[in-house]
């Protein structure tokens, strides 16, 4: 991998994203209302009475706050690859000399950089509206949840690049909402136990299942349990295992049947 | 040395022993439809080499293959001596294209735009070969513009810049006058021109554009329904099929549908 071929990659998104006030808007917009939104509700439900809602709001706000990193990171590598087919740009950057590792590093990098600018005006907001502080969970807890939430993003958002490719514009509403799609088994908002047995299983083999779960045992005074983390972390690794192969086939399917060209020129 | 004379001295056979780009009777299918069929070409370096056909011809189906954005069913493609399908990286440092159907972001100016692309393909000082592209494009004044900003013309000059940032020894310009008003066309010619007497790279050109083709290349090649049909100097095309130019050659290819034409002229392989 060519570091400054990175760079280069990631300067241009961060030139469209300066140059793009709706870019903008939209990269504050959705999570601040998200957290206001669901925020005043909790707050609101809390003061009708129910007694177990004080620690309920912490869950909430926590789990609303992370589930963004995980969004946030799966958007920055659609959203960017959807940006070169949006401007025409697809083929001067699949003929340039840019090897795949490079393109996906360059949008890694974007979601890093989105999920710490959302993360920081987030967290801010919480600490002012419901006085939630995020840095009550220690720093090196609170990385390696984000480490994994934005792991399990980018392993989405490759999955999200080689639908584009693979079935074209007809699968742009799938990238925009395949993190819904898994977001019920990753018990971002209830415990595991909450769900049936089947989908029990499923949220098992899901990395932000163990996040939040380590989340919300941390927000009850429970020892945190490294394994949880660890498990989270091999799974991640076989996610992003899984969806590099798929998308290093995909493309190769793309080349052999012509469909770079038609993503390109649709 | 002329035009005419040099490439009467590639039919002669003083071609250099490995050509800049190497095509050995490579095919694409697409199911059932054959886009190309067993076409073998050649581009040395210093030569510019026109591709003509009518729409559907399979011109931007081999382009995309010789890019790397398409893969061949079968045949090689070769560039520099390496295989693309092993080399596709190392091979597309040293080439670079224009084609109308690739634009660059059109809200980020010229000039980032350009430094980009300069980033990308690894040129030594980005910044000064930036500048002088923007003089000898003559669009110094647009580099402060938005690409999405600029007129046809325009965008088909900073499509040519970007295509020259990193000095191609290989470079595919797909109907690089497409749109453009006369006088635009012409400095696109003579640029194209410019550049192969002061760079020597091997140029692979389509266009629709008969005057481009006759103006521009050394050695024409006709390709109808995926297959080369003649190839060979303007002179030996327009003598061969006994028209006055290449647009009547073109429109009795075109028509016959390539039955009146299954030899091949001129420099062939």
């Amino acid at each position: 991998m060519n570091p400054s071929i990175i760079l280069a990659l990631l300067t241009r998104y961060l030139l469209l994203y300066a140059k793009n006030p709706v870019r903008l808007f939209e990269l504050f917009f959705w999570p601040i209302v998200q957290l206001l939104m669901w925020g005043f509700v909790t707050v609101s439900l809390q003061r009708q009475g129910s007694g177990s809602f004080p620690t309920y709001i912490a869950f909430l706000i926590g789990a609303i706050i992370l589930w963004d990193a995980l969004f946030r990171s799966q958007q920055a590598v659609a959203v960017s690859f959807l940006e070169d087919v949006w401007t025409r740009n697809l083929l001067n950057i699949f003929a340039a000399p840019v090897r795949m590792t490079e393109y996906l590093a360059a949008t890694f990098g974007v979601g890093i950089l989105r999920v710490v600018i959302t993360g920081l005006v987030l967290a801010v907001i919480a600490v002012f509206a419901y006085s939630f502080n995020l840095l009550q969970f220690p720093a090196p807890l609170l990385l390696a949840w984000y480490a994994n939430l934005m792991l399990f993003g980018w392993a989405l958002g490759i999955l999200s690049i080689a639908l584009i490719v693979r079935w074209g514009h007809g699968a742009e509403s799938l990238a925009w909402a395949m993190p819904f799609m898994i977001q019920p088994f990753a018990a971002v908002f209830y415990p595991v136990s909450t769900l049936p047995p089947w989908m029990q299983a499923v949220a098992v083999a899901m990395p932000p299942a163990h996040v939040f779960e380590g989340m919300r045992g941390v927000l009850a005074g429970k020892p945190l349990d490294g394994s949880e983390l660890l498990l989270a972390f091999g799974l991640n690794a076989v996610y992003l295992a899984i969806s590099g192969v798929i998308f290093g086939r995909t493309l190769a399917y793309a080349r052999d049947r012509g469909l770079l060209v038609k993503v390109a020129a649709s | 040395m002329n035009r005419s004379q040099a490439a009467t001295t590639l039919s002669s056979g003083t071609q250099p022993t490995v050509p800049t780009l190497q095509i050995d009777n490579v095919v694409k299918r697409f199911d059932a439809f054959t886009a190309v069929h067993g076409v073998s070409l050649h581009v040395n370096a210093g030569e510019v080499v026109g591709l003509l056909g009518v729409n559907g011809a399979g011109k931007t189906t081999l382009m995309n293959m010789i890019l790397g954005l398409v893969t061949p069913t079968s045949g090689s493609i070769q560039a520099f001596g390496m295989d693309l399908a092993k080399h596709r990286i190392e091979i597309l440092r040293r080439a670079n294209f224009c084609t109308t159907y690739a634009a660059l972001p059109g809200n980020l100016k010229v000039r980032h735009n350009l430094m980009i692309f300069a980033r990308l393909y690894g040129v030594a000082n980005p910044k000064q070969k930036v500048e002088e592209l923007l003089e000898l494009l003559e669009i110094t004044k647009l580099s402060e513009k938005k690409t999405g900003q600029l007129s046809a013309g325009e965008s088909t000059r900073v499509n040519l810049a970007k295509a020259l940032l990193n000095d191609p020894e290989l470079l595919l310009l797909d109907e690089p006058t497409a749109s453009l008003d006369p006088d635009i066309a012409d400095k696109v010619r003579k640029l194209v021109r410019h550049i192969q007497k002061s760079k020597s790279p091997a140029i692979l050109y389509t266009s629709h554009n008969m005057r481009d083709i006759e103006e521009v290349c050394d050695r024409v090649l006709f390709m109808h329904e995926g297959k080369i049909l003649a190839q060979g100097t303007t002179a030996e095309l327009t003598e061969h099929f006994k028209e006055d130019d290449l647009e009547n050659v073109f429109i009795q290819i075109a028509r016959s549908g390539g039955d009146s034409t299954k030899s091949e002229i001129g420099n062939s392989k």
